[in-house]
């Protein structure tokens, strides 16, 4: 395995060798990487491979088996409220008794404190992120009534108003419709902008190579990890996805069918090589 | 119509009967919401049910009826908790394991004591005519205690309730708080115990949260119009008790029934008559 260094410091994001999963299965094995402050990283791999499971424990939900995970260079019990994480569609209960307002102002409560009422700053902050993410029309609406690209929305908006220094999203390019896409993809350049790290989780290959920075390649360890023309290797993809790769003319195709509610069909990614 | 209201009150063990009813109908309400949305209604059960060694130990050393029911709520809570942590029996395995060894136990104790028959079926139906003035201060103290702690704490309620990873985080203490709500949950029971005993308590928790969902969007006002219909269900439950001569707390309940059988049927927009129309 040959990982490049990304000769980057102060690197605002790294683990060191770490572990997790659940019930004695390891998801997760001795993954080791760093993210510089403002880069945008896809993190991509098989179904199962551990993607899931890398957010969980970069947001602190998932105790590690072993290793370290730093912010800023303090490990995570020493952070507040500067990791947001919009969460896959299923993960959200759509039936609970709260609107798109209500759910943004979450965003707020962790700079709020918990016993005060959300100041009319926070408020302010809430109404732009609204407005940014285009939901602001549907401030009184619950949650339940909105369309699955709204919702998403909903939830980029929450994060958003977090003002967060690390953002996780997982899937969100997955069963959303292209104008959704389009929107998350231009929020990922603003925050660009504003030096937000960003790791997103794909099944779109393409769009992982085209859109991001760095490409973090996992299929439980850490398969390969660096800008996208060298992740993108035949061997490195024929590793990860082994039985799902497919090589016509030189060219890899990687065959992910996907689970669950998406629409039968395949997505693809390629990958030049020489194969 | 007013002789008709105000006959009923003028027996003291009334009046406290119905202000405990009134009391109780609210705190099961606004907590039942939490209970409701967190699918919590087995749970509930279990821990009402779990109570009842705690009461016959505390009968049976001569303490006070509270503080047993209370710490024996307390532990179960605490213990169901530790049992599907570790992941080897599911939290549902864990609550029926628990919930009917407590009864039995509790069921064993009291068949040793001599008015067996009696003090049962007090404890699993409950007995509000025969609240004292000092039950009724403790109800009172206890109920503020709750209302206080569930709207003090909305905010991180509200979290760990809709969006745990939310609460993960912003890190907030997830195992402190839903520990608290537990506590909050067997305190809310303990004071139902009289008004509508062991075995009714969990329609007190869900059956006006339920239908306050139906009727509203927002969590406040689901609070709101559950802690309603709850007191309007002590009330007219109470009443009904009295002129057809039924046990209150199966009269209390019945009411709060009929109450969601007409949002689940008539809700605007969500009812299944209004869908239909």
């Amino acid at each position: 395995m040959n990982l490049k260094e990304i000769p980057t410091s102060p690197a605002r994001l790294e683990l060191e060798n770490v572990s997790a999963g659940y019930n004695g299965t390891l998801a997760l094995q001795e993954i080791t990487f760093a993210v510089p402050h403002g880069q945008r990283v896809a993190v991509i791999g098989p179904n199962g491979a551990g993607k899931s499971t890398l957010f969980k424990a970069l947001v602190g939900l998932l105790p590690l088996r072993s290793g370290v995970i730093r912010i800023h260079g303090q490990t995570l019990r020493q952070h507040q409220d500067c990791v947001a994480y919009v969460p896959q569609r299923e993960e959200v209960d759509w039936r609970f008794p709260v609107t798109v307002r209500d759910v943004v102002t979450m965003g707020r409560f962790g700079r709020t404190g918990w016993l005060r009422r959300p100041s009319p700053a926070d408020q302010a902050v809430v109404e732009r992120c609204m407005q940014q993410m285009g939901v602001a029309a549907l401030a009184q609406k619950p949650i339940g009534e909105l369309s699955g690209g709204q919702q998403q929305r909903v939830f980029l908006a929450r994060a958003l108003a977090q003002e967060p220094h690390i953002l996780l999203m997982d899937e969100p390019f997955t069963g959303v419709d292209a104008s959704t896409q389009e929107a998350t993809l231009q929020l990922l350049d603003r925050l660009r902008e504003e030096r937000v790290t960003v790791l997103v989780s794909t099944h779109d290959l393409d769009l992982a190579a085209r859109r991001f920075d760095v490409v973090c390649l996992l299929n439980h360890r850490l398969v390969a990890y660096g800008a996208p023309d060298e992740v993108f290797r035949a061997e490195h993809i024929r590793e990860a996805f082994g039985g799902q790769t497919l090589s016509i003319d030189g060219v890899i195709v990687v065959d992910q069918c996907c689970s669950g509610e998406e629409e039968p069909g395949h997505v693809h990614g390629q990958a030049g090589g020489h194969g | 119509m007013i002789h008709w209201l105000l006959d009923p009150l003028s027996y003291a063990f009334i009046q406290r009967g119905l202000l405990a009813a009134l009391m109780v109908g609210v705190v099961c309400a606004v907590i039942g919401c939490y209970v409701v949305l967190r699918s919590m209604a087995y749970l509930g059960d279990a821990l009402a049910h779990a109570i009842l060694p705690g009461v016959a130990v505390a009968y049976l050393m001569g303490g006070s009826l509270t503080v047993g029911a209370l710490a024996a709520a307390v532990l179960v809570a605490l213990g169901i908790g530790a049992l599907s942590r570790q992941g080897t029996v599911k939290e549902d395995t864990a609550i029926g394991i628990l919930f009917a060894a407590a009864l039995s136990l509790g069921v064993a104790l009291i068949s040793t004591m001599r008015t067996y028959a009696v003090d049962l079926s007090h404890i699993l139906f409950g007995n509000v005519l025969g609240v004292s003035a000092g039950d009724l201060a403790l109800t009172a103290g206890l109920s503020v205690l709750v209302l206080g702690a569930v709207l003090l704490l909305y905010k991180p309620f509200l979290v760990i309730s809709f969006d745990p990873v939310l609460a993960a985080t912003l890190r907030m203490p997830r195992e402190l708080l839903r520990n608290l709500l537990l506590v909050l949950l067997a305190l809310t029971i303990v004071i139902s115990l009289q008004a509508v005993g062991v075995g009714l308590v969990a329609a007190m928790l869900v059956t006006p949260a339920a239908t306050a969902y139906l009727l509203s969007r927002r969590l406040p006002a689901m609070m709101a119009i559950s802690a309603l219909v709850g007191a309007l269900s002590s009330v007219i439950g109470m009443y009904a008790s009295y002129y057809a001569n039924v046990a209150s707390g199966a009269a209390i309940v019945l009411t709060a029934t009929g109450f969601f059988i007409l949002a689940y049927l008539f809700a605007p927009g969500r009812g299944v008559l209004w869908k239909k129309g």
